[in-house]
């Protein structure tokens, strides 16, 4: 059992840990930045700042995304990856590798890939809320029933499209698959972070609404909250986010899930206006630190997504032993 | 004043609630009493619009609840749940602040922080408000959710079986907290409860439910009798006074 703190201390101690976390980022950013330079300067910073501008978009994306998910459906553990959009992205490169061949999408405006990688997932996510979001919570599991179960058909539709791909073409495929910051256009990094900050900004006048919502429907209805329509604007927010995060630089299963959590166990908060920058913040330093790593210490010779989900899951993992919860 | 007009709701083929029509009067503490499953808690839900009715009306001070803005109903009603148990790692002070949440959006006054404190007084919580839920007793959790409500500060108050996990002295305390708030800051109080001897000893008025239809109302006094009792709860009661109370005993 903690120690009963007062809700000043609370307070304070809040701040210290994101003022850490804060400088902990900076950190890792600066090392980021300038380690092991060699050659022109310019040319480095331009190319490292821009896989890190698509590092702090993806980041903030997944934070924001996997908080507002698990405050709507009332749960710690579900995430919006789960609701099938990662593997829908799967599906959609496979089919495209499929039908036009390895060459033609590689080689394709890469704005137009993710536009319609984009259109496709935010379409995939409205159809799957408007649908089913009805008038009671339970409604949230039926949600998250269908979108399992469409998953694993996505899942398999793309085993069964790999399986008649050509080889070769299969072996670009997988390239396209794994998360990776390394080839990101400069127009769609744009294009995306003013997505990004335009849905967080709408988000945030929410806020105070979806603490509320995080106290369970019948409570957020009785101190006067509109639930359902703060339930179905979140929705949206998440949709368009993942999609963005999504279609930006792959699928990242694992960083929200462990984010999210990370934050509220830091911070001992739900609220959301300490929930999301810390969420936000621990994102940005997995994916950097995680890259650095990556660049560092296996030369380029694994994958962005494998060394978060190692790292991500032992500390996970370690979260959940130490803090039994009843 | 709540007025309850016609409502039906069915869960399927199930009818819970069948035409009930009801008037609450302004002050003083009405329960609802009838066996399991008479629908006494859908009907609290549906008055505090948690429940959509699938027929009829609820008005609370002249507002439709189905239709009136959820804010502004939030200031004129408020609700507890049988229920409770949150997702979230809350404490004392932060559960019960949630209930100036319809007045001032999250953004706690000075005012409100004052009326905080007053609730949590009120239901003897000060030593406990930096306490997080999940450490307290089901008693102390049940009286923060009854200040939470409390401290919205609306003159209808509805709970749903609040005597739930508490004791003999928690619960003589509860119901005398509730007295106070009709007695002394005028709430108009409505209660699901279980045991009819508190409803018989706490309230003012009484509305029998069986089945999902009303079977009487009125002031307490006039429907605590064998008669009704046993047309409410399919059992053979004695009604002793003691006390100057009515007292049921159905263990004959």
């Amino acid at each position: 059992m903690t120690a009963v703190l007062t809700a000043p201390q609370r307070a304070a101690r809040r701040r210290r840990t994101l003022v850490v976390l804060a400088v902990l980022t900076l950190v890792v950013v600066a090392a980021f930045l300038t380690v092991d330079v060699t050659g022109s300067w310019d040319y480095a910073l331009q190319q490292r700042g821009r896989r890190l501008a698509a590092m702090a978009v993806v980041a903030v994306a997944v934070a924001v995304s996997t908080v507002l998910f698990q405050t709507v459906t009332d749960n710690r553990i579900l995430t919006p990856e789960i609701m099938g959009f990662d593997r829908l992205f799967v599906l959609i490169q496979t089919v495209g590798v499929f039908t036009l061949g390895a060459a033609t999408v590689t080689t394709a405006d890469p704005r137009l890939r993710f536009a319609v990688e984009v259109v496709v997932l935010i379409g995939f996510g409205a159809l799957l809320y408007r649908s089913l979001f009805g008038r009671t919570e339970r409604d949230v599991y039926v949600l998250v029933l269908l979108g399992v179960v469409l998953g694993s058909t996505f899942t398999s539709l793309t085993l069964l499209v790999s399986r008649l791909i050509d080889p070769n073409e299969f072996l670009t495929l997988q390239d396209l698959l794994f998360a990776s910051f390394n080839s990101v256009d400069r127009q769609m990094l744009a294009l995306s972070a003013v997505l990004v900050a335009v849905v967080t900004a709408g988000v945030w006048r929410l806020l105070p609404r979806l603490d509320v919502v995080a106290l369970g429907r019948d409570t957020a209805v009785g101190l006067g909250v509109e639930h359902r329509r703060v339930v179905n604007r979140a929705l949206l927010a998440v949709a368009v986010l993942v999609a963005v995060a999504t279609a930006l630089v792959g699928p990242i299963t694992f960083l929200g899930l462990l984010v999210a959590n990370l934050a509220r166990q830091l911070l001992g908060t739900h609220r959301h206006a300490w929930v999301l920058p810390g969420a936000a913040l621990l994102a940005l330093l997995a994916l950097v630190g995680g890259q650095l790593v990556l660049e560092q210490v296996f030369g380029f010779n694994s994958s962005l997504s494998i060394v978060v989900n190692f790292v991500g899951g032992i500390v996970f993992i370690s979260l959940l032993i130490r803090e039994p919860r009843q | 004043m709540i007025e309850i007009e016609s409502v039906t709701k069915s869960y399927g083929d199930v009818r819970v609630l069948d035409d009930v029509s009801l008037t609450i009067p302004t002050g003083g503490i009405t329960s609802l009493v009838g066996a399991n499953g008479a629908g006494k808690s859908t009907l609290l839900s549906v008055a505090a619009r948690l429940v959509p009715a699938d027929g009829g009306r609820v008005r609370v001070d002249g507002m439709d609840v189905a239709t009136a803005p959820g804010p502004v109903l939030a200031r004129r009603l408020g609700v507890l749940r049988q229920e409770n148990a949150m997702s979230v790692r809350l404490t004392v002070r932060e559960l019960v602040a949630f209930g100036r949440f319809p007045h001032s959006g999250g953004r706690l006054t000075a005012e409100d922080h004052r009326l905080v404190d007053e609730a949590m007084a009120w239901f003897e919580l000060g030593p406990l408000a930096d306490r997080h839920l999940d450490q307290l007793s089901g008693g102390q959790r049940q009286r923060a959710y009854v200040a939470m409500v409390m401290c919205q500060g609306t003159d209808h108050v509805l709970l749903d079986e609040p005597l739930n996990n508490l004791d003999m002295r928690h619960a003589v305390q509860m119901m005398r907290m509730l007295r106070g708030m009709a007695d002394e800051l005028g709430r108009t109080v409505v209660l699901v409860v279980h045991d009819v001897n508190v409803a018989s000893c706490y309230s003012d008025r009484i509305v029998a439910m069986r089945e999902g239809r009303l079977v009487a109302e009125g002031p307490t006094a006039e429907l605590m009798t064998p008669e009704l009792l046993r047309k409410v709860f399919d059992v053979e009661v004695e009604v002793h006074e003691l006390a100057g109370r009515r007292i049921g005993v159905p263990w004959s």
